[in-house]
């Protein structure tokens, strides 16, 4: 057992969720430290959801100026110049966060993401990005991998009505109940990198659309130096193309990355406030289950297209596509 | 990002939310970022420090004040040009008619109990307003849209209704925890500190008392000046011990169970030792009523503990005193309440003495106040996802977009890779008599049974009418309202009274009731099939009501809960809020009392039915470890057609 006991205060707060996942998980909780960066708005509902649950702390990481489109799935923040003018994604997030749960610490980090080193990522528990690009989110998750404690890394992206989650617990122990009996599970997730290196081909045909999407649209940015999210209308074209190159690299037909869910991508730069919800809760549970280390923890992707309005689980990893 | 055409028909668009509890809060929000620029809340509750965990627009300082004004200018901080018309109201007051629903767009369901539901259901239906129903449990959820004439009503698909126990269970032969505790809450409680006239059944037994009631009724009354230790050591001899060897004097009621133990105190509790019972010293200092806790005086820290007998004997002859000596004033009066910790703790250390005796298993107080209250648990994160789907659904409705409404399922594992699932809606049920107004048969012996079991056990209680109104032809049996005069009401008080062949149109074998409910507007048809005998213990209501589907029966097995079974897991979980719904049903002079339930959503079961107890488990009893089962094992008796989600 962790620790010491809840306060009558916690106990009382938290009483209903005490009573889905227990006290102990509680407890772990309270003592985990999260560091967050890029925060639009399925990044501030999820940031909602885990100071809500009580854990130990949030940090922030976002150094954007705030702009009215910033805002637009952001309930933290008043569209009020007066109020945003000038200040950081991060600065105007904390104290909101604050005031929905006062024994959460939430602090500030400033700073860009890739410049971090080893022993930064060191003071936290779980690491969540978004908005960032390519090679920041392969740099991060290799830091955190480095590590020698038990660290859980996430990615999680929105664009136009349809979003992505990442999940990656490196060597992942947990017990499991089932009638009376205690289980230990086991299961061995890989880095993105290697999870994105995994060929297309040895994907089940089936794969969801939006993973092959997004890593086309992963790349584009990243070789035409955007800013992840910073893409439009008019680079359909040489996003068509690159698509052909990765197709044909892969060897696998283009029709499964179809041209408009290609087109919501590239114009979806502002994210459709019931997706965020969706999504955020989701990375939430995620998280909470990595930290209290019960119930089943996704593996390794989630995708959800309110197109179709599913939200699906898929395992891209060497062994699965192996196996 | 929505479209040009979605985002003109959100603007324009006016929306009801009812209820602004969890999912109301997330709801809320996400409807004013998505650009919703007209909407109402109707929410009858106050806030409450259980919420804050989740419900987010609320703070400490807003405990007590109402849900739906604060929800409103909590949000109104970001979104400040939208419109946000709060009631603190109940959502079945008449206020609320008809024509107050056909002003909206669309109604968005964010509600904790299956009374409300239905209610509104009905409201919807007749003013021809779309309405989409929703409900989480912990991390279980659920949306569904429904449109009359398109879609099944929320009432197509049959409804769990709340488990009640038989009488003879609780009184005298529990099997199980949740037994246990409606004995302490409903009978020892209430007897204790309750409603004196109240009828109580707790020294009733299977065969016939052998004493006169008199003396009976005389036990539990505390004699003047009787000491408050004496009078506690005294009830707790009388309902753990005289009682329990009252009952083992029946051999018959034990030839196929186990035998329960008396407990008297002398055996638990040195009685040396109970003289210094307790410190009094600190509930005198603790000062304020709602401080008084039997725990705290006995040093006893965390209500996750199990106690042994002995603390809980220890609990229960404290908080006994404590109620006497520090609130006097309230006993005759006092309703169990979850948030009254002297009440939560008696009832816990009562139900695990009883426990105790019949080798059932014991609980915390932390477990025991869940079940005795009928908590639901509850996390901010599912209802967050299920207030997203609900906005989608709502502009599908809004854009009349009706091939992509969509049932989704929230779910605590993976099916086929999803763990949320969308469905395409039914077409509504024919036999649906809220929606496609079937006729019902009553199976009743018209010469024993009153018009008032038919209004209270049928009308009211199975069809959910809230203000009834019954007919024979064209003769007035019963209505209610504010615009009857004396004579009327004395008519229809008389009326219930009368068994249903001697009314003044006579109700009898062959004949059709017609009942209606005008704010409902619902009104259906009840052939009356006459039937002189019913089982005591099958049929306790000696009526049948059928054409009303009962919910289905609940799978034996882990792996058995198909589409439907998700639909009554989480809607009839009552969701969400701590829910009120599982209440007695107040006695009626000179009838026993039918043990009402406590939901015991979360308990895990393992079955230990005796011979003739009767519980009806429900079809979704929660275990984390189930799997649910594909779409396709729906039942197809029941008529349906659908097709999968794309």
């Amino acid at each position: 057992m962790d620790g010491e006991e809840l306060t009558e205060h916690e106990t009382a707060l938290y009483d209903r969720q005490i009573r889905v996942w227990g006290a102990d998980a509680q407890r772990r909780l309270s003592k985990s430290h999260i560091l967050v960066s890029g925060l639009k708005g399925t990044v501030v509902e999820f940031c909602k959801n885990i100071v809500l649950a009580g854990v130990g702390s949030v940090t922030l990481n976002d150094d954007r100026l705030v702009t009215e489109e910033l805002l637009s799935a952001n309930f933290l923040i008043p569209l009020d110049e007066n109020v945003y003018a000038g200040k950081t994604l991060a600065e105007l997030c904390c104290d909101s966060l604050k005031d929905f749960n006062p024994m959460v610490r939430v602090s500030v980090e400033k700073g860009a993401l890739s410049n971090f080193g080893v022993d930064f990522f060191d003071k936290f528990d779980v690491v969540v990005v978004s908005c960032c690009s390519l090679s920041t989110k392969k740099s991060v998750n290799e830091k955190c991998r480095t590590l020698s404690k038990r660290m859980a890394f996430y990615t999680v992206d929105c664009r136009d009505n349809c979003g992505e989650i990442f999940v990656d617990l490196q060597n992942y122990i947990y017990s499991k109940k089932k009638d009376d009996e205690t289980f230990q599970c086991h299961l061995d997730y890989p880095s993105f990198e290697k999870a994105i290196a995994v060929p297309w081909k040895s994907l089940p045909r089936r794969v969801s659309k939006l993973y092959l999407a997004m890593r086309v649209i992963e790349k584009y940015e990243e070789l035409e130096g955007r800013v992840p999210g910073e893409t439009s209308a008019a680079d359909l074209v040489n996003v068509q193309k690159l698509r052909k190159e990765l197709c044909e690299a892969h060897s696998v037909s283009e029709s499964q990355i179809p041209d408009s869910i290609l087109q919501r991508l590239l114009e979806g730069r502002q994210e459709f406030p019931p997706v965020c919800a969706i999504i955020g809760g989701i990375l939430g549970q995620e998280v909470i289950k990595a930290i209290s280390g019960k119930g089943d923890p996704l593996k390794n992707f989630f995708f959800f297209d309110a197109m179709d309005g599913k939200g699906v689980i898929e395992d891209i990893s060497e062994q699965k596509a192996q196996g | 990002m929505a479209s040009e055409q979605q985002l003109s028909a959100i603007k324009g668009a006016k929306v009801l939310m009812v209820g602004a509890g969890g999912i109301g809060c997330e709801l809320l929000k996400t409807l004013a970022l998505s650009g919703f620029k007209d909407i109402h809340i109707i929410d009858m509750d106050t806030i409450e420090v259980s919420n804050l965990n989740r419900q987010f627009l609320f703070r400490q300082s807003h405990v007590g004040q109402s849900k739906a004004k604060v929800a409103r200018d909590a949000v109104l901080k970001f979104r400040p040009h939208i419109s946000i018309t709060p009631y603190h109201a109940n959502v079945k007051d008449p206020d609320f008619n008809v024509d107050f629903f056909k002003q909206f767009n669309v109604i968005l369901n964010g509600l904790d109990n299956l009374d409300a539901r239905r209610h509104v259901n009905r409201l919807c239906l007749a003013a021809g307003v779309p309405l989409v129903e929703s409900g989480t449990t912990g991390f279980l959820g659920q949306v569904t849209v429904h449109v009359k004439g398109k879609t099944e009503c929320y009432e197509c698909q049959p409804k769990p209704a709340p488990k009640t126990y038989p009488v003879c269970t609780i009184t005298s032969t529990p099997s199980k925890f949740v037994h246990c505790i409606v004995w302490a809450k409903d009978l020892l409680f209430a007897k204790l500190f309750g409603d004196k006239s109240q009828e109580n059944d707790l020294n009733v037994r299977s065969t016939d008392a052998s004493s006169s009631s008199q003396q009976i009724e005389d036990v539990f009354e505390r004699k003047m000046e009787e000491d408050i230790d004496q009078y506690g050591r005294r009830i707790y001899d009388h309902v753990f011990g005289y009682n329990i060897d009252l009952a083992l004097s029946n051999e018959e009621t034990w030839k196929h169970r186990n035998r329960p133990r008396p407990i008297y105190i002398k055996d638990v509790i040195n009685t040396e030792f109970i003289r210094q019972n307790g410190n009094l010293d600190y509930n005198s200092v603790a000062g304020d009523l709602s401080s008084v806790s039997a725990m705290a005086s006995l040093g006893m820290k965390n209500p996750q503990d199990l106690w042994s007998l002995k603390e809980n004997s220890q609990v229960f002859l404290e908080a006994l005193k404590l109620f006497f000596s520090k609130r006097e004033k309230e006993i005759g009066n006092l309703i169990f309440d979850k948030d009254d910790q002297l009440a939560v703790e008696f009832v816990t250390a009562a139900a695990n003495i009883r426990a105790s005796s019949f080798g059932i298993p014991l609980h915390s107080l932390f477990e025991a106040k869940g079940i005795a209250g009928n908590i639901v648990h509850a996390v901010a994160t599912t209802n967050a996802i299920i207030a997203g789907l609900i906005v989608i659904e709502a502009i599908k409705v809004l854009q009349n977009d009706i091939k992509n409404y969509r049932m989704t399922y929230c779910l605590e594992h993976p099916s086929r890779k999803m763990i949320l699932m969308p469905v395409e809606p039914f077409e509504p049920n024919k036999e649906c008599y809220v929606c496609s107004e079937t006729p019902l048969t009553l199976e009743i012996n018209t010469h024993r049974s009153k018009l008032r079991d038919v209004v209270e056990k049928i009308v009211k209680a199975k069809l959910g009418m809230n203000l009834p109104l019954l007919m024979h032809g064209s003769a007035l049996l019963y209505e209610v309202g504010d615009d009857l005069d004396e004579d009327e009401v004395a008519n229809y008080a008389a009326n219930l009274e009368k068994v249903l062949s001697e009314l003044p149109s006579p109700v009898t074998g062959g004949t059709i009731l017609t009942v209606e409910d005008l704010q409902q507007e619902l009104k259906c048809s009840i052939n009356i099939n006459h039937r002189e005998d019913f089982d005591e213990e099958k049929e306790p209501d000696a009526m049948i009501l059928s054409g009303w589907s009962q919910a289905p029966a609940p799978e034996k097995n882990d792996n058995g809960a198909s589409t439907s079974g998700v639909t009554e897991a989480t809607t009839s979980l009552n969701t969400e809020e701590d829910d009120d719904e599982l209440q007695i049903i107040p006695a009626q002079t000179g009838k026993k009392r039918k043990l009402s339930d406590i939901s015991s959503a979360h308990i895990s079961d393992s079955s230990c039915v005796t011979n003739d107890t009767k519980i009806k488990r429900k079809a979704d009893e929660i275990d984390s470890n189930n799997d649910l089962v594909m779409l396709d094992d729906v039942d197809s008796s029941n008529n349906k057609k659908k097709r999968e989600g794309q």
